[in-house]
């Protein structure tokens, strides 16, 4: 059972970057009819969204934010022992992503570089591997670098999936440090429910065709996509985080031994007002505790915890708080982890 | 549960279907109101309500709120 507990490990510092492209998610299609949008919109509450242009990858947005961190923390590059870069939409099938970062960036060589391919659950797991790497010697500051691009990836006249997904990136910087106490995860993967969410064309197993890329309709609603867009089963998805997400977050609290009550704020994945609201629902939660960026951002798939943590606890994590992260996707791949800040640094949401 | 207590439960997620529409044997995805995201907060509430968990073929493979009913009802008997 994947029940992991690290001590003196802690997020220092975050910043985000989006692109500054504004969606606006009830124009942003004259594909459907207006009545159709309008009940989607305000039934996942994501009314915003950022896409980045043509050209610009996740990389970019990481990119923009490490540099802002740098800057705003007055952190020397030259100290970042490890880069991760945390994505599903890399620039390259290879090299990996990290490394190209790590140039870019100017770190050492000697940076310990590679990348994380996760969906939504992923910053659960990036913040995992930092904090097992950390309790090295050796290994004092971590750089993950979380973002998507995932405009690039769905069919905007599938409605199943057109109005959700925004793009994202940020800049964590993870540190060794007494003061963080203990934290705590639970890490899990399910296989057999790889359909739910997948792109079956442009890998190796389904290389690259003239025909996969050809727009069909793909369903009795009309909905109209090609095999190298993502697919979402939105029924099942939700069927399985209603089963299965309220337990992990449970699981993670009695590892832990702690109330929840005596959590400071609970960083969900941003999946819709849907998922977000059952959450809150389902355990009882004071919703002033729960922030949100999916109005404004939509679901930026993993990025979607930092970048909630940026846009919703700027000034809230100066003191010493307790945080419970929980995330869930393609896969399926879930996470819950219960880490501690203290005098964590929130910087700001880059432009670019 | 009562049928008709399900069905009015049902009911409660439609916003301008009118309730003499809504029986048990109404078949619900050929409303007008129907949309995916219906499915999605028909699981929730039957979670929330019944505690019962329904999955994504459930909702699929039925037709009418009787149908459901009857899912429902069956998955609480063999709990």
């Amino acid at each position: 059972m994947a029940l992991l507990k690290y001590q003196n490990a802690g997020i220092t510092g975050i910043t985000a970057a989006v692109p500054a492209n504004l969606i606006d998610n009830l124009s942003y299609t004259d594909h459907f009819e207006n009545n159709v949008v309008k009940k989607i919109v305000e039934k996942i509450g994501i009314y915003k969204r950022r896409f980045v242009k043509d050209g610009t990858c996740s990389s970019d947005l990481c990119y923009a934010a490490a540099e802002a961190l740098f800057q705003e923390m007055d952190l020397d590059r030259s100290k970042v022992d490890m880069v991760l870069f945390v994505s599903q939409t890399p620039d390259y099938r290879m090299p990996a992503t990290s490394i190209l970062l790590q140039h870019r960036l100017g770190l050492s060589r000697d940076v310990i570089a590679f990348d994380i391919n996760l969906g939504c659950s992923a910053f659960v797991f990036a913040l995992q591997t930092s904090f097992s790497y950390l309790q090295n010697t050796g290994i004092n500051k971590v750089l993950i670098l979380n973002g998507e691009t995932r405009s690039k990836v769905y069919s905007p006249k599938d409605r199943k999936t057109a109005f959700i997904f925004g793009d994202a990136g940020a800049a964590i910087l993870v540190e060794k440090d007494e003061k963080f106490g203990n934290s705590f995860f639970s890490l899990n993967s399910d296989g057999s429910k790889s359909s739910f969410i997948k792109m079956d064309g442009g890998g190796y197993r389904n290389p690259s065709t003239i025909e996969g890329l050809r727009e069909k309709v793909v369903d009795e609603y009309g909905n109209i996509r090609n095999d190298e867009q993502g697919y979402m089963d939105g029924e099942s998805v939700f069927s399985f985080f209603v089963n299965e997400i309220p337990i992990d977050i449970k699981r993670i609290l009695k590892f832990s031994s702690m109330d929840i009550r005596s959590i400071d704020y609970f960083v969900f994945h941003q999946a819709s007002k849907i998922v977000n609201d059952y959450l809150i629902r389902k355990l009882k939660l004071n919703s002033n505790k729960v922030p949100k960026s999916y109005p404004d951002y939509g679901n930026t798939s993993s990025v979607s915890v930092p970048l909630t943590m940026v846009t919703g606890l700027k000034d809230k994590l100066a003191k010493k708080k307790i945080l419970l992260l929980s995330a869930f996707g393609v896969g399926f791949s879930w996470a819950s982890a219960i880490i501690q800040t203290q005098d964590c640094f929130i910087g700001t949401v880059t432009e670019i | 549960m009562t049928i008709e207590q399900f069905s009015d439960l049902i009911y409660s997620l439609f916003e301008v279907t009118p309730s003499n529409e809504i029986t048990p044997a109404t078949d619900f995805k050929e409303l007008d109101e129907w949309d995916s995201l219906l499915a999605l907060e028909i699981i929730a509430l039957i979670d929330e309500e019944l505690d019962i968990s329904l999955n994504g073929d459930d909702i699929r493979n039925v037709n009418t709120i009787e149908d459901l009913y009857l899912v429902v009802m069956k998955k609480k008997k063999g709990e």
